[in-house]
């Protein structure tokens, strides 16, 4: 033998005693049933492994050349977002008890995950003020897209109305995701920051299977859910909000003003930014689509002896019993994310969510008075939750680079996706001190004077 | 050990807090006045999350991790889930903040060595799989299935077709004909032959100018090779068809040969099966897709190449599918799989797959002459046996599952594939020792046994488990899937009585 794997156990003993059980000479008399015809001549042509000790260096040292949130100050958002995570969250989920398991197939000897992702589910609906919520999505990108295609598969209706005032990477999955399931897309512009009611009144008809926005939208700013929902409902459409969680500790419920659904991202929540995932989608309906409901659901039930115990439930919904009738392909979810969100909300608790997003409120509110006091214009003319929209001189990919050298993470280029390179959307989380919001203004007025 | 039920909400006591938030430095503000009334959430409406202090909620989650078996509680054998440790250096890596701590919209400049890394995994694993190249951004591998059917629609639709049928076979996983109906298309089952294998002629009769794509995984669901993979993929790309490969079985096959080889145009492979990322009691994962030369156009945007000596995301691709998945796909699980392809090498993951080999074979000969085992030929990684036998006794393959909980095993998948009555199936994975074997092969001798001999014994187990056999009906049926104070106050009352 050359080398040795840590991972595998298999001494020239064992392989030889195994070998002999199963009557034949060597290993690759197991592989006679691959046709020699498509056999791999040689090795895999790949690097050779790395030890141990060779490998941590060589990768902290590939993790060393991205700049971190640690060492750099991040107004960076649009989805994602520096905020606080308690340590007790990654000790929780480095229980490899969890980590190491998969889906509860077997209730028995999975009672602690099933249980927290009950406990999962009780928080989301919580915080959307929905009847029932499953146990996590891929992200709040996909969620949206799956809200959308049970909407129009529910309704018999053949397209969706979305704002353009949703982020616009699950605007465009959402189109990806219509083409599969032939229902059409049409995007509703903005009334500046929100969602601009007149089109959407001219827009929406018998054909419109939902209306779909996002609570606070992707420049910060609140829309109107009720006024939405009451022109969703006059047609007979759905309504869908894709909602932060951490905005919606101090914001009216969604379920509270008529949303069906309400999806998201539970990563404000205790999950890493992780360079956009693995982050963690969550789903609520209300009642009446509890049956329809993608994704896993554990359900409360009892033993044989009458204990409480907790199993997935209504899965005659999912794809491994509907096969090509099922409501969706979806098979795994975020199960480890959800519980890392459950453990965050459950130490920041009924208060500390308040606390937070009140932080994060008000940070945004004192950076945005900040800098238009600077001179600067704000776009946005409804309130806003933690970002907001700020007009530059300068595209804002050269205003970001002088960011940088001062050590600062600068906002999101709006140029790409909404075609105005020097609009800049400004995100101030309750980790951004009144100093570091005091120098990042400080240095664009900098920049912007020369 | 002390019991412990509670749900946190029950330990919950107002007041308390787990958290630590410095005093907000800036001037308080209120939100009345700013937003109309009707949308703001008053103190009395607050969402009612669990109060407790950090001990009560390490307390709190620590019994629950005790109430769970995971991979490093015992041995996992279920089958088609690839089961393997999860090595310990990929957490590590996963949670430097290099990694963990950096923003999607970060500029490329700093950000390369994440794109690095990214560009270096798709690299590998295009060699892995036999493809020309990768996309990372699909979240699992029912996501991959998904993106890669919406490949074969924009590469049909593009030669001015509409091909509407996609050819799985009935002993595909549930996820198969899901995806082709979710990605637009209908789905034709082919049958199995007595070999366990593709009926070559079936196929034969079933293809036709409407297939678009035949999915197929290989190894099968049955751990069996389709040895015939090249007639097939004959007659698919002879019809115009695509063959699409569900990598939910590569364990088998690292090194020894690729899905590119055998004929396939678009592979998905599970991260969190074959390359060791933890599957998370029930996710994140990661599905990469593959494709070959002719595919390459359609891959989702944006794809991660390299200029030079930068690495830069390229969405200059005008026949793309599009956007499949936020950011960069489960950036996270994406590292630890490239953390264990360079911990493993190219020797090293052959070796894998002739361990998983050897194993499940091994396994399988201990074990054929107490259950039914429906195909007799080599397997590969897994292979399934029936408890038909065991049935005619009165006593079905799921008590025989709940009896193996006793033995501190989970057991294998269960009636799947669906072509197996009473269905065992049953993936040992190549980093169990051949003790551990051992010593599961006597278990399942000994419920074997008895069956025969005290059928009462497996028919009422679990015995030593926390719960006993839940009831799933009454769980479908009067659905609760949170909790409700209210709910809670009637159960107290309930214990009262009782």
């Amino acid at each position: 033998m050359t080398n040795t794997y840590r991972y595998l156990p298999d001494t020239e003993q064992d392989q030889k005693e195994m070998l002999e059980f199963l009557n034949v000479s060597t290993i690759e008399d197991l592989f006679a049933d691959i046709p020699s015809g498509i056999r791999l001549k040689g090795e895999l042509d790949i690097p050779e492994a790395d030890p141990e000790p060779v490998l941590i260096k060589k990768l902290n040292k590939l993790s060393a050349r991205n700049l971190n949130a640690n060492e750099y100050s991040t107004f960076l958002g649009a989805g994602t977002y520096d905020h606080y995570i308690p340590s007790v969250v990654d000790h929780m989920i480095s229980r490899s008890e969890f980590y190491t398991a998969y889906t509860p197939y077997q209730p028995e000897i999975s009672q602690g995950e099933l249980q927290g992702l009950y406990e999962f589910q009780t928080m989301v609906c919580e915080l959307t003020g929905m009847d029932v919520a499953n146990s996590s999505m891929y992200d709040g990108f996909t969620s949206l897209a799956e809200a959308a295609s049970l909407a129009a598969a529910s309704k018999r209706r053949s397209k969706v109305l979305v704002s353009r005032g949703v982020h616009p990477e699950s605007r465009s999955i959402l189109n990806t995701v219509a083409k599969g399931q032939g229902y059409a897309v049409e995007e509703v512009s903005l009334d500046v920051d929100i969602t601009d009611l007149e089109q959407l009144k001219s827009q929406i008809d018998k054909d419109t299977a939902a209306v779909i926005v996002q609570y606070p939208n992707f420049f910060g700013s609140i829309e109107d859910l009720a006024e939405i929902n009451a022109y969703a409902k006059e047609h007979g459409a759905l309504f869908i909000v894709s909602a932060n969680p951490l905005a919606l500790a101090l914001l009216q419920s969604p379920g509270k003003l008529g949303a069906d659904m309400v999806v998201g991202d539970m990563q404000p929540l205790g999950i890493p930014m992780a360079f956009g995932g693995p982050h963690c989608g969550y789903f609520s309906v209300s009642k009446k689509f509890m049956r329809k409901i993608p994704g896993r659901i554990v359900g409360e039930t009892n033993d044989d002896q009458g204990n409480r115990g907790f199993v997935l439930t209504l899965q005659a919904r999912e794809q491994h019993i509907r096969r090509d009738k099922a409501t969706s392909n979806i098979c795994s979810n975020q199960a480890l994310n959800a519980l890392a969100s459950s453990i965050s909300m459950s130490a920041l608790g009924k208060q500390g969510i308040r606390q937070m997003a009140q932080q994060n409120f008000e940070k945004a509110d004192y950076m945005a008075n900040l800098l238009q006091g600077k001179g600067f214009t704000v776009l946005n003319k409804s309130a806003f939750f933690n970002e907001f929209v700020v007009e530059l001189p300068f595209p804002v990919k050269e205003v970001n680079k002088r960011l940088l050298e001062s050590g600062f993470i600068g906002g999101y280029d709006l140029g790409e996706t909404y075609g105005n390179d020097k609009q800049m959307l400004i995100a101030v989380t309750e980790q951004r001190t009144k100093e570091e919001i005091d120098k990042f203004a400080e240095i664009l007025e900098a920049v912007v004077n020369g | 050990m002390v019991e412990y039920n509670d749900l946190i909400f029950e330990i919950s006591r107002p007041g308390r807090s787990g958290y630590s938030l410095p005093k907000s430095d800036v001037e308080s503000v209120d939100l009345q006045g700013k937003l109309p009334k009707h949308l703001i959430r008053d103190e009395n409406e607050a969402a009612e999350l669990p109060e407790v202090s950090e001990l009560q909620l390490v307390r709190h989650y620590t019994a629950l991790s005790n109430k769970n078996h995971g991979i490093d509680n015992g041995f996992y054998p279920l089958g088609s889930c690839t089961m393997k440790y999860n090595p310990k250096i990929n957490e590590d890596i996963a949670r430097l903040p290099g990694f963990s701590r950096i923003h999607p919209y970060q500029s490329p400049e700093t950000a390369q060595g994440a794109l690095e890394l990214l560009y270096n995994l798709q690299e590998e694993l295009a060699v892995i799989t036999g493809m020309d190249a990768i996309s990372l951004q699909p979240s699992a591998g029912a996501q991959g299935e998904w993106t890669g059917l919406m490949m074969v629609k924009a590469y049909h639709e593009k030669n001015g077709e509409n091909r509407k049928k996609v050819l799985v076979p009935d002993s595909a996983h549930g996820t198969n004909p899901a995806s082709a109906s979710v990605a637009g298309f209908e789905t034709t089952t082919i049958p199995s032959d007595k070999d366990g294998l593709v009926d070559l002629e079936a196929l034969k009769q079933l293809v036709n100018s409407d297939t678009a794509a035949l999915m197929l995984t290989n190894p099968n669901t049955l751990g069996l090779f389709e040895t015939e993979i090249e007639e097939i993929a004959q007659v698919v790309h002879e019809a115009g068809g695509l063959l699409y490969y569900d990598g939910a079985n590569a364990n088998a096959i690292l090194g020894k040969t690729t899905p590119g080889a055998m004929g396939f145009d678009i592979v998905h492979l599970n991260l969190h099966k074959t390359f060791t990322t933890p599957h998370g009691g029930g996710g994140p994962g990661a599905g990469p897709v593959g494709v070959k030369a002719n595919l390459i156009p359609y891959l989702p945007v944006p794809r991660i190449e390299k200029d030079g000596e930068d690495y830069v995301l390229n969405s200059d691709y005008p026949l793309s599918i599009g956007r499949v998945k936020g950011y960069h796909g489960n950036f996270g699980i994406l590292v630890r799989a490239y953390t264990y392809i360079r911990t493993m090498g190219p020797e090293g993951l052959r070796q894998v797959s002739e361990g998983a080999v050897l194993h499940a074979n091994y396994l399988r000969k201990k074990l054929e002459e107490h259950f039914d085992s429906p195909y007799t030929q080599l397997c590969k990684h897994e292979f399934v046996l029936s408890g038909s036998r065991q049935k005619k006794l009165g006593v079905r393959t799921l008590d025989m599952a709940k009896r193996l909980l006793d033995f501190g095993y989970h057991p294998p998948t269960i009636y799947f594939p669906l072509n197996v009555e009473e269905g065992l199936m049953i993936e040992p994975t190549e980093t169990e020792s051949k003790e551990t074997m051992d010593a599961f092969a006597e278990a399942m001798i000994q419920i074997a046994k008895e069956v025969e001999e005290d059928p009462e014994m497996v028919l009422n187990a679990p015995h030593t488990t926390i719960v006993g056999r839940l009831d799933e009906v009454q769980a479908a049926r009067k659905p609760v899937v949170r909790y409700t104070k209210e709910k809670d106050a009637e159960r107290e009352k309930e214990t009262v009585k009782a």
